[in-house]
């Protein structure tokens, strides 16, 4: 067998929660090497939850996004090359290249990238258009909603949820166009989609299903929105958070495999060697559910790093053999004051779900998802604690009969 | 020994409630509360585990 390489370098490229969890997971097992943590954005670690709702609310200033304080990060003792990305990485030479052209050479290195949002294309000049990903985007579109402007949110997912919660909060009139028939149906099923499509209607969103974005029109600012059933949105201020690309432009022909993301075994490894994946841009296979999928929740972007710091000090000779990562996804989400609440993997399947639980007084709801006879997803809204044994429940494996009969 | 909880912190999923069920709940608004008014101190391993288990460090153990 092969030497193993020692290891002294290790890289990490995303300078966000998976990357700087990992760097964190490595001092505490007592790595003692060299840690470069490359980032495309100028800003050390923040935190992007917040980011569409205390910040965007003003309840936030940006400096309370930071994931660490100044002193947690000096105590790391971790290299810092912010405001330029990584734009090419050799897994034979073991190094990577960054947009300035110089190169940083590692032993391993860790890839959390994270994703960019999905981009509605529109004329560039035209001001009032904006995606939700960076503390950047969340900081114009505070400024934007500060001038009370009529809003059309594009997209009924999460981000578009909290985006309209915020705008109605600020009493401002909000469009929501959503390509669904109900908002969230893909993932929740269309009856749990309904439920968070009624707390938009009982807000006074005007929500548009079925209808997707044909254009952005104004002069020079945004105008109105143009939909493909032909009808027209007066807005000057459009938010579209129509899904998430992985990052991964700067990976295409370096030979790592990409596949909807950069594609790992169940350990975090990529098809290179001494290189890793975590958080976002991560695609696996989950055995806990038998399906390869990226997750683009901030749990997994924590507990994915942890794992694939595991799996990298294994690799290396410096800790025991890593179990494969099996997580139970796990999303939340506020919106008008509501806290929404998804483990697992919800079917969309109108069979496959079942409501257990239902308190018109607190306005909380408890679904569960099943797939076959085992319990594999749960939905809670404003039911926090009754979350909570489904969860194990579902790692767990639960059959849904067992599940049900839990009351 | 004091405990405190950051409200804006906790997203509620309860991993504190899970390693330390006697000394943490999930409260209606989905932030975790401490269930004791004084903390024993020969209670200071399950609250620190608590405290360790939270994925945003919301817990915070004083003394
Ligand atoms: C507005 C918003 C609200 C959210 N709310 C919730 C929520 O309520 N609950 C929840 O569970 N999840 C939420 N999420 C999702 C959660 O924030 C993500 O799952 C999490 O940030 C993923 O972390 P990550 O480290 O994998 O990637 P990211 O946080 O995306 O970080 C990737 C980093 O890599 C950098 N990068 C990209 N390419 C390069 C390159 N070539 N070179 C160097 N650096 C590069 C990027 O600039 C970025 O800083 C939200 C996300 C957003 C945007
Ligand atoms: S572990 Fe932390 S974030 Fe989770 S419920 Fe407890 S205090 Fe809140």
């Amino acid at each position: 067998m092969a030497e193993r390489p020692r290891l002294r370098r290790v890289a990490i490229v995303g300078a966000s929660l998976a990357g700087i969890t990992a760097a964190e997971s490595l001092r505490a097992r007592g790595f003692r090497g060299d840690i470069t943590m490359l980032g495309a954005e100028r800003h050390r670690p923040y935190d992007r939850p917040p980011l569409s709702k205390h910040l965007l609310s003003g309840g936030w200033a940006a400096d309370r996004t930071q994931l660490r304080s100044t002193e947690a990060l000096a105590g790391l003792d971790l290299e810092w090359r912010l405001g330029q990305p990584a734009v090419w990485l050799d897994p034979v030479a073991r190094d990577i290249t960054l947009a300035d052209g110089s190169t940083l050479g590692y032993d391993a290195a860790l890839l959390c990238t994270g994703t960019t949002a999905r981009q509605i294309p529109h004329p560039a000049q035209l001001s009032g258009v904006h995606t939700l990903r960076t503390l950047d985007d969340a900081l114009a579109i505070r400024t934007a909603l500060d001038r009370s402007p009529r809003v059309a949110v594009v997209g009924g997912g999460f981000i578009g949820a909290e985006v309209a919660a915020e705008a109605r909060r600020r009493g401002l009139s909000v469009t929501m166009v959503e390509a669904l028939p109900v908002p969230m149906s893909r993932g929740l099923g269309q009856r749990m989609g309904q439920l968070c499509a009624d707390l938009h209607l009982r807000h006074g969103v005007d929500v548009r299903c079925g209808v997707t974005v044909r254009a952005f029109e104004g002069d020079r600012r945004l105008q109105r929105v143009l939909l493909s059933d032909g009808a027209t949105v007066d807005a000057d201020l459009a938010v579209v958070g129509i899904g998430s690309v992985p990052a991964t432009d700067w990976l295409s022909g370096s030979g790592i495999e990409l596949d909807d993301g950069v594609v790992c075994d169940p350990f975090c490894r990529t098809s290179a060697p001494g290189v890793y994946a975590a958080g976002d841009v991560a695609r696996w296979h989950n055995g806990l559910f038998g399906v390869r999928a990226r997750i683009e929740h901030w749990t997994n972007a924590r507990e994915q790093a942890i794992a694939a710091v595991g799996t990298m000090l294994a690799d290396y000779g410096a800790g025991d053999a890593p179990a494969p990562y099996s997580p139970v996804p796990y999303v939340w989400s506020d919106q008008y004051g509501s806290r929404i609440q998804v483990a697992g993997r919800p079917s969309p399947h109108a069979d496959a779900v079942r409501v257990i639980h239902r308190d018109d007084a607190t306005d909380a709801t408890v679904a569960v998802y099943r797939d076959g006879d085992t319990l594999v997803g749960a939905l809670a809204v404003n039911a926090p604690k009754l979350l909570l044994p489904y969860r194990r429940m579902i790692a767990a494996r639960t059959r849904w009969e067992d599940a049900l009969a839990v009351r | 020994m004091e405990i405190t909880v950051d409200p804006d912190k906790c997203c509620g999923y309860g991993d504190c409630v899970l390693t330390a069920p006697e000394l943490f709940d999930l409260g209606g608004d989905g932030v975790a509360v401490l269930l004791v008014e004084e903390v024993r101190e020969d209670q200071r391993a399950d609250v620190e585990a608590a405290a360790a288990s939270c994925p945003v460090a919301a817990i915070v153990v004083h003394g």
